[in-house]
This record gives C-alpha cells, structure tokens and sequence, in this order.
C-alpha cells in the first residue's frame, strides 16, 4: 500500500469509510431497487381495483382461519390424505438420502478424482436448476398421473439437493486424514464408512432433515398439480373448484400441526446429536 | 458414556445401535410405501425408460425456436417479478425483524407476535396463497407477485430476525451506554453490520423465487408456468422443453451471479 504513495504527498489524499465491499453491495442495492421499481410501474394488473380485492381477501381469511370446517370431504379423508403427503416426504427423502450418499462419494473432491466430481457436479447442478414441479409434471407423462410420477420427480430433485449438500459435508473432512489411511492401506469402504462417515453425521441429519420439510412442502404443492391424492390434491380441489375457503382453513391448520411437531422433532434431534458430539 | 467400556462392548453396542435405526427407517419406509401405494422396483424400472423418452421428445427443434420470442418475454417478466417479489419483501422484512428481534425489540411482547405471524405466513403452502390471492385478484402478473411476496415475506423475516439476533449484544450495549438513541443504535449500529448477511439473503431468494415462480405460475396462470403448462397440455413438448432448457440456464446464471456478488461483498 505504502508504494503507491508518492514520496512528496505527506498528506492522505482521501480517507473513506466506505471500502470495495461496501461500495459493491451499495451498487447491488441500487440496483435491485431500480429493477423493483421499474416491475412495479410496469406490472400488469388488468384492470384490478385493488380495494375490492383487499377486502374480498381479508373477509376469504376470516372465513379460512375463524370458521374451518371439513367441507364436502371427511375427517377421515383428509387425515389420511395428510398422512399421504407425510409419507410421500419421508419415502422421497429416504430414497433420495440413499442415492445422494452414493454419489455424493463420487462428487466429493477428496475422495475421487477431479473430472468425476466435477462432472458430477455439473449434471447436479442442472437437475437442481429445474423446479421440481416440473420434474414432477414429465414424470407424470411417462408413468401415469399419480403417486409414483410425484415420487420419482421429487426423488430426482432430493438427490440432486442431498449430493450437493453430502459432498461439501464430506469435503470438509481433513485430507490429511484420508491420506493417513489411505497411506496405511486402509481401503476405500472402510476409510468412508469409519472415519468419514462419523464425524459428519450430524451435518448429514441436520440436511437431511431440511430436505424432509422441503419435500414435505413440496408434495402438498405436487399434489394440487400431478393428483397424487394427497392433501395438496384437496386442498387445491377446495380452493379452486369449490371455493370452500372453511376447507382451506381447515387444511391450513392441519399443515400447521405438521409444522409444529416437525420442528419439535427437528429440535430434538440437533440437541441429542449436540450433546453427544 | 462411562469410561470402562472395553471396545468390544463398544462396537457390539454400535452395532445393535444401527441395526436399530436401520429396521426403523426399513418399517417407516414400508409403511409410507403401502400408505402412498407406490411399488419402488416397479417404478425404479421406469426412470431409464422416462429419461429416453424426455430426451427423445424434450430436444427443442426448429420449429420450437418460433416461440422463442413468446418464452424469452415470458421468462423476462417472471425474473423481474422474482426480484421485485424478494426486494419488497425485504424491505418488509427489515421492518418487522428489528421490531421483532429480542434485542432491537421496543418491548418483549412484539418479539413473539412478530415471530408467531411470520410462521404462520409461512406455514400456509404455496398451493392455498396462490388459489387465495387468484380468488381476490385474478388471474394477473399482480397475483403471481403477492404469492411470491408473501412466502418470501415469511421466510425473510424469520431469517432476518435470527440474523439480528446472532449480533454481539456488547456492541448494542456500548452505544447505548454512550448515549445513543434508539434509531441510533438500528441504523449506525445494527444495519451496517448485518447488510452483508441480509444482501445473501436477499440473492438466495431471489434464486429460490425464480424457481417457484413456475410453481405459482401453474396455479395462477401467469408467467413461465402458465406458458410452459399450455405447451404442455397441448402436446407441444418439444416448445416446453425449451422453457425448461432456459429456465435451468437461467437459474444457473443467476447462482453464479450472485456466487460472485457474495464473494466481492464479504
């Protein structure tokens, strides 16, 4: 820094606060506020008279969250589609976790070589650049509308979220470790399954977990759209073709409770895992 | 664990241990199988066959480059909606997570009524957003934005909150102790420091917006997903392969992007 100053200029030419990093997220700010305001003005709004619809909102959400009620559907229907949806994101997040920790081992770099993994890598990326939903919609052509095209879209974008995830995990083992073993001749199985695999378990769960509840959303939102006659399907029925917003509401807190317990499991989990490790 | 253990022990433990979890995750998988009624083999069998046939029927042809036009508008639209979505989210956000955060909170109470309602907008899915929004506000570009707003409204503020809250409290308490006044203390002390975090934020869900966009767009006909469902149904796959083509390059570029902005802004 010092050579850059001329000998003569004794005196600081300019004394800013503001350094290079600064200036840039200033500029991305700027930016993205010009890009927002420039939407807003030219947004298409068809004609809405935007007091009509905020109250014909407000008195939709009265109705869905002061009166729920089944609707045309029962009980027993709509517990059952929820246990639907609830499996379909354990049965995703099972096979998805299964087939990302294979070749996850293949994608990390310490433990393959470059070109697989970066190959790997690649094809991931641009799996997990495309919705799910429409992952869902194509399978839904070649297999018939239903569980197993929900299934296996949702599966496919699992795999390529858990790869990414598994691989960095794996990538922040020590690679003085592996060359260790590796040097004792310890062979490749037993280096992933005994060193490696124990000291990133908790990460592992911890993502594997943040995938069940992104599959968890996504089958309600895959329902409505492949009829995998889960509570996604009811719901989307309710609200777009009976326009029973006491269902909706109903439906809405049945989701809640979902939530709720996942994130006391979810919670559980990270306290055993922390006070163990 | 008690510190007598001999190995063997140790590992015969270990082994009971995971045989456990494993027959766990085994019957969870099963009864989700017999509940989703779905044959894994069965369907297993049919993902080489369905990627033949996607890469026999998505391949866009000449033909397809006619709608180029139509998608690459379309497209355009949906990432202004995105950005513009996230942004004013955010700026909502902001607002509610230094009411809300514990330790910029004017009084304890709104730090639980701010968390309890973000949770709720969070937790209503996609699905009921969009059909609710469509019901009041038609079927316009203005529907797909106020679904996208308010998950992205949900989201940012609990994670705007937590950022906040993960501040070295000493740094609020010394400005304090040297007379600062509130506003003081938000926007000298607590925003310059978490603008960085808050930017990252701001750029992921963008990413995850343009993504679910589709989503919104199927259920509210507007946008990308509206375009690639009428291409769809109609049979004309070969022009929705396109979309799809371009929506992944499209969410890689933007990955990239701001991969690139986290690393000059950090």
């Amino acid at each position: 820094m010092k050579s850059e100053i001329p000998s003569q200029a004794r005196v600081p030419t300019k004394l800013s606060l503001t350094t290079r990093p600064r200036r840039v997220l200033r500029l991305v700010l700027a930016g993205l506020t010009v890009v927002t305001i420039y939407t807003l003005v030219t947004l298409n709004t068809s004609g809405l008279k935007v007091n009509d619809a905020i109250s014909s909102l407000g008195s939709n959400l009265t109705l869905m969250f002061l009166h729920p009620s089944v609707g045309q559907d029962t009980w027993p229907l709509l517990l059952r589609a929820l246990a639907t949806s609830v499996s379909l994101g354990l049965l995703t997040t099972i096979l998805g976790a299964v087939f990302a920790f294979f070749i996850a081992m293949g994608a990390a770099r310490n433990l393959a070589p470059n070109w697989l993994a970066t190959g790997i890598k690649a094809v991931m990326a641009f799996i997990r650049a495309i919705p799910t939903i429409l992952w869902v919609l194509i399978y839904s052509v070649v297999m018939g509308l239903g569980a197993s095209a929900a299934v296996v879209g949702l599966t496919f974008h699992s795999i390529a979220y858990l790869v990414k995830a598994y691989s960095e995990s794996i990538e922040a083992t020590p690679t003085e470790t592996i060359e260790a073993l590796k040097a004792s001749g310890v062979r490749f199985l037993p280096i992933v399954f005994q060193a490696i695999l124990p000291s990133i378990i908790p990460a592992l769960l911890s993502w594997t977990f943040i995938r069940f509840e992104i599959n968890f959303a996504n089958a309600v939102a895959v329902g409505a759209a492949a009829g995998a006659n889960d509570i996604g399907y009811y719901l989307f029925m309710a609200s777009g073709f009976y326009f029973n917003f006491h269902e909706v509401g109903l439906i809405v807190y049945l989701l809640l409770g979902v939530a709720i317990i996942l994130e006391v499991i979810s919670m559980k989990l990270r306290g055993h895992y922390l006070k163990q490790n | 664990m008690p510190n007598q253990l001999t190995p063997q022990h140790f590992f015969r433990r270990r082994r009971i241990q995971l045989t456990v979890i494993l027959l766990i995750l085994i019957g969870i998988y099963w009864l989700s199988m017999a509940l989703v009624n779905f044959q894994t083999m069965t369907a297993l069998t049919q993902v080489p066959a369905g990627l033949i046939w996607l890469f026999k029927n998505f391949i866009p042809t000449e033909r397809s480059l006619s709608y180029l036009s139509a998608i690459s508008f379309q497209l355009w639209r949906t990432l202004l909606i995105a950005i513009a979505s996230t942004i004013c989210a955010g700026l909502f956000s902001l607002f509610f997570a230094i009411l809300g955060a514990k330790p910029t909170a004017p009084a304890p109470y709104w730090h639980l009524v701010i968390r309890l309602g973000a949770s709720l907008v969070r937790i209503i899915p996609v699905v009921a957003w969009s059909m609710i929004l469509l019901f009041s506000f038609k079927q316009s570009d203005f529907t797909g934005f106020l679904a996208l707003f308010f998950m992205t409204l949900g989201y940012l503020t609990r994670a705007f909150t937590e950022t906040i809250e993960d501040l070295d409290p000493d740094k609020l308490s010394a400005l304090r102790a040297v007379g600062a006044t509130y506003t003081q203390c938000v926007f000298c002390g607590v925003l310059p420091e978490v603008a960085t975090t808050l930017t990252s934020w701001l750029l992921y869900m963008i990413e995850n917006n343009l993504r679910d966009a589709t989503l919104v767009g199927i259920l509210t006909g507007t946008g990308i997903g509206f375009l690639f469902n009428y291409y769809f149904k109609s049979f004309r796959y070969d022009a929705a392969g396109l979309i799809v083509l371009l929506i992944a390059i499209l969410v890689i570029t933007l990955e990239l992007t701001s991969t690139k902005i986290r690393k000059a802004i950090a």
